[in-house]
């Protein structure tokens, strides 16, 4: 298992990147790991590009922002270009294919196109893609077991919203598979 | 304790809940609105009082208000804000009233931006209005010691009497980390036989009050404070000392660029280079025992900021200027990284070890 993970989530605000993250995050909590999650904040957030930063660890998290993530999750062409570059050598890049019509051109990195959105309308799962896309990255990037990350999602539902749990796992485990 | 997930907004909101705090005073700014959100939604939960007022001033003379009837009251917002507040602070200063003003500092001069900085230091530590007198400042680094420092406020101020303020910046108020709260409040509110609460006809009744005409009586109350002033300064003075024991450069890093700073001196630890931090915890009083400490192994100091240099003036001032002391800090809104620290240290300490 992966104890240290630094991982970009980025794409559109509305996409769920802060959430996909914010599931991350539980997940690593109830691993028992130190964590922090930073979102971008501000104008870019409405409309514009939303990311945010989920750092993983057994030691104490120092800076929060991750300059050089081990993990990249795209769901936008603009971050793709913006934080590609930023990907550490032998990282890994998912991409949702539906959402980014350009190549990832890192050769130094494991990539996985996933049409993500494409699959989710097709599956019935709308909207969803981001929980696809984050069900891959735990495929190559075991960050903790199973069970912790579905309870990680659990956490992440408030209970007026009890109803979207049933999707949001389907979608989850429907990314295990993608890779 | 079970540990939950929150922003720093939040978590400041609710450990000044659970500290007793039943009054709030408001008004939204990126990127401190979440913890004025969070109060207007609990507050009526726990009966208590959340008022948006119709501008900084206004919220701080409630507050000025509140205190001064004896109760838990605070106001929260971010730089320019603040700016509006001072007023305010500098009022209950002179009427000798706790109170706990949060600023969650983005970018400035002006409205500047609304991204991290810690360009409000100087503002914070020496008070931020008018006349003569100190608040007590705190600055937490995670989401933790915010909780754990709201309620310290809060017993430092009424201990005192000095507003308080807990400096935080825009990365700590956004990001998550997990936190648990104590079950019991470690400090209970302190008696209050000054309050203007109604004397029922029992006691003489109570005037706070910051107006005095004549001088002598100013300046012997003035005085008077600064008495407290240097018992705060004795007593109160908090640092967390991170690989400092035999460092031969010291980091001096507070709130968000304390941890860029750890994660610089754990790198430069790997590489065999003698280098430690010492994270100030108290901003005023300033940890000045703590860097002195260091003094014995240190040949040189780096003060890491998000400003273009303001705690690094209390760094040589806490040294009295026996060592050098560089600065390593980027501003409006940019966050350091650990690299650039580390290129720092490299150059400071004639490259790597």
């Amino acid at each position: 298992m992966i104890k240290e993970l630094q991982t970009v989530f980025a794409g559109f605000g509305g996409q769920g990147i802060l959430f996909a993250g914010k599931v991350m995050a539980y997940a690593g909590m109830m691993e028992g790991r130190e964590l922090s999650w930073l979102p971008s904040y501000g104008p870019e957030m409405r409309g514009g590009t939303a990311n945010c930063s989920v750092c993983l660890s057994e030691k104490a998290i120092g800076s929060p922002l991750i300059v050089h993530p081990d993990a990249l999750v795209v769901m936008n062409r603009p971050s793709l270009e913006k934080f590609e570059d930023s990907v550490v050598p032998g990282g890994v890049i998912i991409v949702d294919s539906t959402m980014v019509d350009a190549p990832v051109t890192r050769k130094d990195v494991e990539v996985y196109s996933i049409p993500a959105s494409e699959l989710a309308d097709k599956k019935g799962l709308s909207g969803l893609a981001n929980m696809i896309l984050l069900g891959a990255l735990y495929h190559v990037r075991q960050f903790c077991t199973k069970e912790h990350l579905e309870e990680g999602l659990k956490k992440c539902i408030p209970a007026r919203k009890a109803h979207l749990a049933e999707g949001n796992r389907t979608a989850l485990q429907l990314g295990y598979s993608l890779v | 304790m079970e540990k939950i997930l929150m922003k720093g907004n939040e978590a400041l909101g609710e450990a000044a809940i659970r500290a007793g705090c039943r009054h709030f005073f408001g008004y939204p700014i990126t990127p401190q609105t979440e913890l004025a959100a969070y109060m207007s939604k609990m507050m009526p939960k726990v009966g208590g009082t959340y008022l948006q007022a119709e501008s900084e001033i206004a919220a701080v003379n409630m507050v000025l208000g509140a205190a001064a009837a004896g109760v838990r009251a605070m106001t929260s917002s971010s730089s320019p804000g603040v700016s509006l507040k001072g007023e305010g602070i500098s009022y209950m200063a002179g009427s000798d009233l706790p109170a706990l003003i949060i600023n969650v500092q983005r970018g400035g001069p002006g409205l500047g931006g609304i991204q991290p900085s810690q360009a409000d230091y100087w503002q914070a530590t020496r008070g931020g209005g008018h006349g003569d007198y100190h608040i007590l400042v705190l600055a937490p680094s995670t989401v933790q010691e915010m909780v754990d420092l709201v309620s310290l406020a809060f017993h430092l101020a009424e201990t005192y009497r000095m507003p308080a303020m807990l400096l935080a910046d825009g990365m700590l108020g956004q990001m998550m980390e997990p936190v648990s709260f104590d079950e019991t409040d470690k400090y209970p509110p302190l008696q209050k036989p000054w309050a203007a609460s109604g004397h029922g006809g029992k006691r003489p009744h109570n005037v706070i009050n910051s107006l005095y005409l004549t001088p002598q009586t100013l300046e012997n109350l003035v005085v008077e404070r600064y008495k407290r002033y240097e018992i705060a300064k004795e007593k109160e003075q908090r640092a967390e000392c991170f690989e400092t024991s035999d460092a031969e450069l010291v980091l001096v890093a507070y709130g968000a660029s304390a941890r860029v700073a750890r994660s610089a001196v754990m790198q430069a630890r790997q590489e065999g280079l003698k280098v430690g931090l010492v994270r100030p915890i108290t901003l005023w009083p300033f940890p000045e025992k703590a860097l002195k400490d260091t003094l014995s192994t240190a040949k040189g100091y780096l003060a890491v900021e998000m400003s273009m240099g303001q705690m690094i003036d209390d760094v040589k001032l806490a040294i009295e200027c026996q060592r050098p002391v560089e600065l390593c800090s980027r501003t409006g809104g940019m966050i350091p990284t650990p690299d650039e620290v580390l290129a720092k240290i490299h150059a400071m300490m004639g490259g790597k070890a």
